[in-house]
């Protein structure tokens, strides 16, 4: 049994729990949901899933140049520091549902904020 | 070596080796992102061998049965042959038994395929005027119930191939149309689930097929069909889908109507609205929207937010033809 956060947190059906719930989170959050309209909401999903299974430190292979790539279209949109803390808070909540301990929230939080500046083409 | 086959070409693949490392290894442009079986970008399909199941992890059960797999997490095991999901179908040739008028811009067109034809009720097929003129539409017959197969043609002003069907096609035409292809279709395995299908105009044709489908395969959850237009006028196949929820006590069907007052036995509203009132929450509910693609689009997002799962939400916007 490996003690990675990813294994502490649940791994893949942590993931699973997460992502409806987080997702949700997203689309009703004013603060956010306009860059959120008008995508395929399956695509959209397996990109949170992708983006979840990175904060819980699962397995990934994202550089900050695809972070960058990805966003860049949303930064030319407006996307700045206020909508990364939305993002940030509503990652906390769904873990905090999901009666994950605090400890590991922080840990998986870190992971997620270390993507910031690339996320928003710093 | 394990071979992968791909347009035309054999590659060998490595072992331990995936089938997107090896296919990108050799220069062929594969898109994808995460490259760990979870963002989906790689997606492909299986023509012929199996994939090892882990290369399937994530995807709709629909997409599983159709042998898509994640090129980023598959090392195959044995030789297969794989393409990418858009890849052109293959086209079979059908004699048109005949066709029917359902209302005053619907017409059933039911088809004898001249080859073997698999497909599932709900999955839909291009349909060929001529070799460059295609239009898509959904199957409304069940494979195991009909003999023929059957599809609902709207009639759409100015529209190439369903003026086309309306006003030219005649039984004993020899039509062309592609192999059957989409996810939005039922899959037995949970037969205590809610269902809940939403459709606009000739978006009932999937519907129709899916739940019969469903019926034939003996689910027991409540199946609950909710068919909106303006009018009734826009409305068809009422009277069978009424004798159907009196042969089945699980299944239920509410035609809706959202301009004027609505007649008895029919619902007044938008029929996305109606069916949100009757069912606020849809948590663990299997959804099925089908039709105008302003209304699938909304509905996939209420629906969701109304507590579906997104992997429980299959959906087909029948988009118009831009050209």
């Amino acid at each position: 049994m490996s003690n990675s956060l990813y294994d502490k947190i649940g791994g893949e059906a942590a993931v699973n729990a997460a992502v409806d719930i987080f997702y949700r989170k997203v689309l009703k959050d004013d603060r956010i949901s306009r860059f959120f309209e008008g995508v395929d909401m399956d695509r959209q999903a397996a990109k949170q899933k992708a983006f979840l299974t990175m904060a819980f430190g699962g397995p990934n292979n994202y550089t900050g140049e695809d972070m960058r790539r990805g966003h860049a279209h949303l930064v030319a949109k407006g996307l700045n520091d206020s909508h990364f803390d939305a993002v940030m808070e509503n990652l906390g909540a769904t873990l905090k549902e999901l009666n994950v301990p605090a400890e590991l929230i922080a840990q998986a939080a870190a992971i997620a904020e270390s993507t910031r500046a690339d996320v928003l083409g710093k | 070596m394990v071979k992968i086959h791909f347009e035309g070409n054999a590659y060998e693949c490595k072992e331990n080796e995936s089938v997107l490392d090896c296919l990108t290894g050799h220069g062929v442009a594969i898109p994808s992102s995460c490259r760990s079986g979870v963002c989906q970008t790689c997606m492909m399909k299986a023509l012929e061998g199996s994939v090892p199941p882990e290369s399937q992890k994530g995807l709709k059960p629909t997409l599983q049965a159709q042998h898509y797999f994640l090129a980023c997490s598959c090392r195959p095991v044995e030789d297969i042959t794989v393409a990418l999901p858009d890849a052109g179908m293959g086209k079979i040739s059908a004699t048109v038994l005949g066709i029917e008028r359902m209302n005053s811009d619907i017409v059933r067109v039911k088809l004898e395929p001249n080859a073997p034809f698999e497909y599932r009720a709900g999955q839909y097929v291009n349909f060929f005027k001529d070799a460059s003129t295609v239009r898509s539409y959904s199957l409304a017959s069940v494979a195991s119930l009909d003999a023929c197969i059957e599809l609902h043609v709207r009639k759409i002003p100015e529209g190439r191939v369903s003026t086309w069907v309306h006003d030219c096609l005649n039984p004993g035409d020899i039509v062309d149309i592609s192999e059957a292809a989409g996810d939005c279709f039922y899959m037995p395995g949970n037969p205590e689930q809610d269902l809940l299908l939403i459709g606009t105009g000739s978006g009932l044709a999937p519907l129709y097929g899916i739940v019969r489908d469903a019926l034939a395969s003996n689910h027991t959850g409540p199946i609950r069909l909710y068919h909106g237009s303006l009018s009734v006028e826009g409305l068809y196949l009422i009277q069978e889908l009424r004798d159907l929820a009196r042969l089945h006590a699980n299944f239920t069907y509410t035609p809706c109507v959202s301009e004027g007052e609505a007649p008895d036995g029919f619902s007044s509203g938008i029929v996305l609205d109606v069916a949100l009132k009757d069912i606020p929450d849809l948590s663990g509910w299997r959804v099925y929207l089908c039709g105008n693609p302003a209304m699938v689009d909304a509905a996939k997002k209420k629906t969701f937010l109304a507590g579906a799962s997104m992997k429980d939400i299959y959906a087909d916007p029948f988009v118009p033809a831009q050209s």
